[in-house]
């Protein structure tokens, strides 16, 4: 098995990342406003609706019924895709996944193809894998455009380069598309990509997508875009090939009403997004002729073995959670050193990798919530976000200090004597450390908590104390 | 069965040992199905949307579309734009020109001044056209490579709310269908909103009755 997420088991710790992170103002200032944008947008659309709390508790009954019955919609919408003239690849984890897609162009005899976004061929290292098979693959999402001409990472699962402003962008473009008089209007960087990559649509004839939904009862699929560069992928070539991960699915086609209230609001504060493109399998005389679906487990499974982890293979991606943490928006997405970033990443990107890689992710967080409250899937990240701290602690050796500081921590919580005993030398210990009423340098090993915060000493009175005295007093 | 579905399946099965079932009519649906607006409130909602779409809307009779479309390829400074094999001929005015679609390549589409068609369904809440790619909806690139479109929307067809545009949609769910809300757009640089990317540049809509 070689299950892989990005490049996220060789990537820094989030800590580590992170740091450098936070000392540049550019990307901060990028992302702060970015993430201010989206989040105001999404705000107003949803507060339209007087239905939303119904529509998020149907989404996560629709997933949670879903994934129960997994092997049933997976089969049947094998069956009715296979049926509209679809052919389907299943696919165990990445190296399978890539292998399928670069034997399929192969096959093809092309060398060239054209993407829309799809997250999912990040998380496989897809382009990594057709460049090293000579086939050379263009991204024509605009964000996506910016990543791969920049040689940079994604930030964002919905706004890719939201961490570049306009004149990077300028910089970019000017240098790989030898444009040197190139301004930084955005209309004008959107008119250059369009120029761009118009050439690349009229001229490759096989496209590779990812899937926002996919339909069981009908074998449909369904891609969310605004640009057109989705339409012109999935339209115009004459073989495409379609990339999902088996959570994907929903059962019926009635299902999309739900899913496309909530995804476009949450996504890009839009009421709806520009373009849906919904199709089954092949159309004679309509698009591509020869259509392909790998369908991807790489670690799917076992996230679903998991009862509390399992609700994060509900997520639509729509990136909500991201532009509401507190987290995110200091550091930017690459601090996560995964293809998957924000509250949702320091989840999923863990329980993908069976725990084994990323496990600082689930610290990355305050636990404040924000995340959950926005989630039009009602993910509850809090709540995995700790049960997954749990299971790193489980997973590690704990140093020999940790491991008989926490049993002399158990013993003196359990006993109410002997917390108040403790407590008492406590307050001995903590006098020589104590400046202006804080504890702002601890030795030792404890001094990993006081490097970044200040402690407050323990009181002259515990409540016990006073609550005893109150009563004696009366 | 490929060795690769066998153990995913199985994986999934083991993954699922211990969870109760949860049935598909469990799911609670209490968000709004339908809506109480009435046509008039309807097409208002839907023209307040496309308007917001940066869109020009006209109306019209039945009997006034070829006059309404010639003045909205006026507006637009169109002479000449491609119309699907089932578009209605009674619609088209005699002082403009028309190419039939009948099988054009990519180039001469993406060389066409614009694109007139039909919609199967409109959604009211979220200003959305509905092709469903046959008739006078045209085949997929047909509405996407030329630079201009304009659409004709019949009353009957705008629904007011996007669970009732899916629910008018599942009668050709395994057709290819489109949804269009406003002109290709994105907002990838600093957030910035730019109007047409890659699909037409300009959305351009006639409300006719009935």
């Amino acid at each position: 098995m070689s299950i892989r997420v990005g490049e996220a088991a060789e990537a820094p710790e989030f800590p580590t990342a992170a740091k450098r992170l936070i000392q540049d103002s550019q990307i901060r200032r990028n992302v702060r406003h970015a993430t201010d944008v989206i989040r105001g947008k999404r705000n107003r659309v949803v507060a339209e609706l007087d239905d939303w709390e119904q529509l998020r508790a149907s989404a996560h009954a629709i997933k949670e019924h879903t994934l129960r019955n997994l092997v049933r919609y997976l089969e049947q919408f094998e069956a009715a895709c296979t049926n509209a003239g679809g052919e389907v690849h299943w696919a165990q984890d990445a190296d399978e996944a890539n292998q399928t897609i670069v034997g399929l162009i192969q096959a093809e005899k092309k060398s060239e193809v054209i993407k829309v976004k799809t997250m999912t061929s990040d998380e496989i290292g897809l382009n990594t894998a057709l460049e090293a098979a000579g086939i050379i693959p263009s991204e024509t999402d605009l964000a996506d455009l910016i990543v791969q001409l920049g040689r940079d990472q994604p930030s964002h699962i919905v706004v890719p380069a939201l961490h570049r402003n306009r004149a990077e962008i300028r910089q970019i473009f000017r240098r790989e598309m030898n444009l040197p008089a190139l301004s930084d209007d955005p209309e004008e960087l959107a008119a250059a990509a369009r120029a761009y990559l118009r050439e690349k649509f009229l001229r490759v004839d096989i496209a590779i997508s990812g899937a926002n939904f996919v339909i069981a009862e009908t074998g449909t699929v369904c891609v969310v875009e605004s640009e057109g560069n989705g339409r012109m992928c999935l339209s115009l070539p004459q073989v495409l090939i379609t990339l999902i991960g088996i959570e994907k699915i929903i059962p019926r086609f009635e299902d999309l009403e739900v899913f496309l209230q909530l995804l476009p609001r949450s996504a890009t504060g839009e009421r709806m997004n520009p373009y849906n493109s919904i199709w089954t399998g092949v159309s004679p005389g309509d698009g591509p002729q020869r259509f392909h679906v790998v369908l991807l487990d790489n670690g799917r499974t076992q996230v679903l073995a998991d009862e509390v982890g399992r609700q994060t293979l509900d997520c639509i991606r729509c990136g909500a959670c991201l532009n509401a943490c507190p987290v995110y928006q200091q550091t930017g997405g690459h601090a996560y050193g995964s293809v998957y970033a924000g509250p949702i990443g320091a989840i999923l990107t863990p329980q993908l990798q069976s725990m084994q890689h990323s496990q600082t992710l689930p610290y990355a967080s305050s636990l404040c919530g924000a995340c959950y409250e926005v989630c039009p899937a009602k993910i509850n990240i809090p709540e995995v976000l700790l049960h997954l701290r749990s299971k790193v602690v489980e997973n590690r050796d704990a140093p020999v200090y940790e491991r008989v500081a926490m049993k002399i921590a158990a013993l003196a919580l359990k006993n109410a004597d002997r917390l108040s005993a403790a407590q008492s030398v406590g307050r001995i210990a903590q006098k020589p450390f104590e400046r202006d009423g804080v504890i702002a340098n601890l030795p030792g090993f404890l001094r990993g908590w006081t490097a970044v915060r200040d402690l407050k000493p323990i009181p002259k009175q515990s409540f016990r104390q006073w609550w005893a005295e109150r009563d004696q007093s009366k | 069965m490929s060795i690769a579905k066998q153990v995913i399946l199985t994986r999934i099965r083991d993954a699922l040992a211990r969870s109760p079932q949860i049935t598909y009519e469990s799911c609670p649906r209490e968000y709004r199905r339908a809506s109480a607006l009435d046509v008039r409130s309807r097409i208002e909602l839907f023209e307040d949307r496309l308007r917001d779409y940066g869109s020009r809307v006209y109306h019209c009779s039945s009997d006034q579309i070829a006059d309404s479309i010639a003045l909205a390829m006026r507006n637009a400074g169109k002479t000449a734009l491609v119309i699907p094999d089932g578009f209605p001929r009674t619609w088209l005015p005699d002082e403009c020109t028309f190419t039939l679609d009948n099988g054009l390549s990519y180039q001469a589409l993406d060389g066409a001044e614009g694109v007139l068609t039909g919609c199967a369904a409109a959604i009211a809440e979220t200003g959305t056209i509905v092709l469903r790619h046959s008739g006078a909806d045209g085949r997929r690139a047909l509405t996407l490579l030329p630079d201009y479109h304009l659409c004709v929307v019949r009353q009957s067809q705008i629904v007011a709310s996007v669970p009732e545009g899916i629910q008018a949609a599942t009668e050709f769910a395994t057709s290819p269908i489109t949804t269009i809300s406003g002109p290709s757009a994105t907002s990838d640089i600093e957030m910035t909103r730019v109007k047409g990317v890659h699909g037409p540049r300009t959305l351009d809509v006639i409300i006719t009755e009935p």
